[in-house]
């Protein structure tokens, strides 16, 4: 094995360079540099364009801390991001389960597939689908009000169900992906053992298959919990004024308000938990992976 | 056993319940974009009045060529910047190598929302500015990790000892490439190249912050129009992407296995 590995690889950095360097220096100007120019701009006066004045300040961190509105919004979004992962975890593990352990063969193929389909299809549309669903008088208004033999008005439309609604639905194939890889990695023979030792089926599940499957509910949910935090789309178009979180206020320094230091500041301070959050659980998904 | 089998009926209405709700908003989506009511009144009556009125809404038309070229572009830069990169992170051992690998882990993990403020800063004070290059610039770096892991991927079940083998019998390191390596990971690079299209094409955040009036994309100009009220005319053009998009995606699958069977 060790000899193969030889035969294959090659020591020494330099002939690996000019095949590298492309990509990393693409990614150098348009990921790394401008998150270091990020940081650099946030503690800013002004923008330093057209001979405008500018000096460094902490103010656009002090303005985070000194008025509750933003760390209010941060602890919205936080809470937003916990609500639908949790949501994505309850739908998306039992599904995960009857794929791997349940179904088998070209069925289970053929249905993986499907559930993870719309995850790689556009983001913006399938939010504003929701809107055709939610919207009173829409589509679950009328059905319901066909089978209900009294007068409901269901108008989720512009409430924080539909953010979660939307978003659960917009998550919940990444859900559904990470567990299914480790449960199906779990050997069945471990399943039969616990069972045939007289373990209940729940005892088994409890015992068994969710410790074996925990890497990927941490992915997963890292994988949910991150993005959600930063979604400023979902919520305006499905949240209308109950929308405000985190990321519309970011969205508004950029494309309203235009003060783009203080939107830096905001920006990095939900970097430093993004980071945070992704150091807790790179443990566990460097195990998984 | 009578349980096992009532396990299993429950698990598969279980799927069909989650495929309903992964599915039905954007069927009836595609259903309103059929239906003669601006207004998504019922009862439903057929018309294609909304699809031919796209034709003659310049705006989104020329936003969505902008799409359709950016995500050519973006695939054929990445694809070729990203087989490269793969195949010396294979080849070769050296010092920082976990430390390049760990670097492709960010354009992913972290929120599109700070990625693109970040870049519209950064373009912005540089004198890019914002606009079809900037954006274009930005869909390179989010789909190249992608290209990199999926070939890398396939790089894995490549045997060395074919390259082994080609170099002895005389190939030049070039030909070993393109002649031996290459063909084996073309799977892989296909479905990189899809994958990038993807991320390109259905790219909204990043491209939002770096585009200009007159200089924008297909999803951008969606986001606009959804914010100055739902049309009929969104769900037509909505339906056309979602359409595009899955049919791209079915096509990367066929190349590319996510299941993992082992």
């Amino acid at each position: 094995m060790a000899d193969q590995l030889a035969i294959g690889s090659r020591r020494g950095l330099k002939p690996a360079l000019p095949l590298l360097l492309p990509a990393y220096l693409w990614l150098t100007v348009a990921i790394f540099l401008p998150l270091s120019a990020m940081v650099f701009f946030s503690f800013m006066t002004d923008l330093p364009l057209a001979g405008k004045e500018w000096s460094f300040t902490l103010g656009n961190y002090a303005a985070f801390f000194s008025q509750s509105l933003y760390s209010t919004l941060l602890f919205a979004s936080l809470r937003l991001g916990l609500e639908v992962t949790l949501w994505c975890v309850v739908i998306g593990y039992p599904a995960a389960y009857v794929l791997a352990k349940v179904l088998k063969g070209r069925s289970r193929e053929a249905i993986f597939l499907l559930v993870i389909l719309p995850f790689w299809s556009n983001g913006l549309v399938r939010i504003f689908s929701w809107a055709m669903v939610l919207r009173e008088g829409g589509i679950l208004d009328t059905a319901l009000n066909a089978v209900l033999p009294f007068k409901i008005n269901i108008d989720l439309m512009y409430s924080y169900p539909a953010v979660i609604i939307g978003l659960v639905h917009s998550y919940v194939p990444y859900m559904v992906l990470t567990c299914y890889l480790t449960l199906q990695a779990i050997d069945d023979s471990l399943i039969e053992a616990g069972r045939s030792l007289g373990a209940s089926r729940r005892q088994v599940l409890w015992r068994v298959i969710i410790p074996l499957s925990m890497p990927g509910l941490i992915a997963g949910s890292a994988l949910i919990f991150v993005p959600v935090v930063g979604s400023f789309m979902e919520p305006r178009i499905l949240g209308g004024r109950t929308g405000t979180f985190y990321g519309t206020v970011i969205e508004d320094q950029f494309v309203a308000v235009f003060n783009w230091p203080l939107g830096a500041a905001l920006s990095f301070i939900l970097l430093a938990v993004v980071l945070i959050i992704l150091a807790l659980a790179a443990p566990v998904l460097r195990r998984a992976g | 056993m009578a349980t096992t089998r009532t396990i299993e009926w429950l698990g598969r209405f279980y799927i069909v319940l989650l495929l309903g709700f992964l599915y039905l908003p954007i069927i009836i989506m595609a259903a309103m974009s059929f239906n003669a009511s601006p207004f998504y009144q019922l009862p439903f009556e057929w018309t294609t009045d909304w699809y031919q009125s796209l034709w003659q809404n310049d705006q989104l038309i020329a936003a969505t060529w902008n799409s359709i070229e950016i995500a050519i572009i973006t695939t054929l830069i990445s694809t070729v910047l990203g087989s490269m990169a793969s195949l010396a992170l294979y080849r070769y051992e050296f010092r920082g190598k976990k430390v390049l690998q760990a670097l492709l882990f960010p354009p992913i993990a972290i929120p599109w929302l700070i990625t693109g403020t970040a870049m519209l800063i950064f373009f912005f004070g540089v004198g890019i500015g914002r606009g079809l290059v900037a954006i274009l610039l930005g869909h390179v770096a989010l789909a190249l990790p992608y290209v990199i892991v999926v070939v890398s991927a396939r790089l894995q079940t490549f045997a060395p000892e074919l390259e082994e083998a080609a170099r002895s019998l005389g190939a030049n390191q070039w030909q070993v490439t393109m002649r031996v390596t290459l063909p084996w990971i073309m799977p892989g690079v296909i479905a990189g190249g899809l994958f990038a299209f993807a991320v390109s094409f259905d790219q909204f955040v990043v491209s939002y912050f770096l585009s200009t009036p007159g200089q924008t994309t297909l999803p951008v100009e969606i986001y606009a129009a959804i914010r100055k009220g739902f049309t009929p005319e969104i769900n037509a053009v909505s339906t056309i992407i979602i359409v595009v998009s899955m049919a791209l995606m079915l096509l990367t699958a066929r190349f590319f296995k996510f299941g993992g069977e082992k």
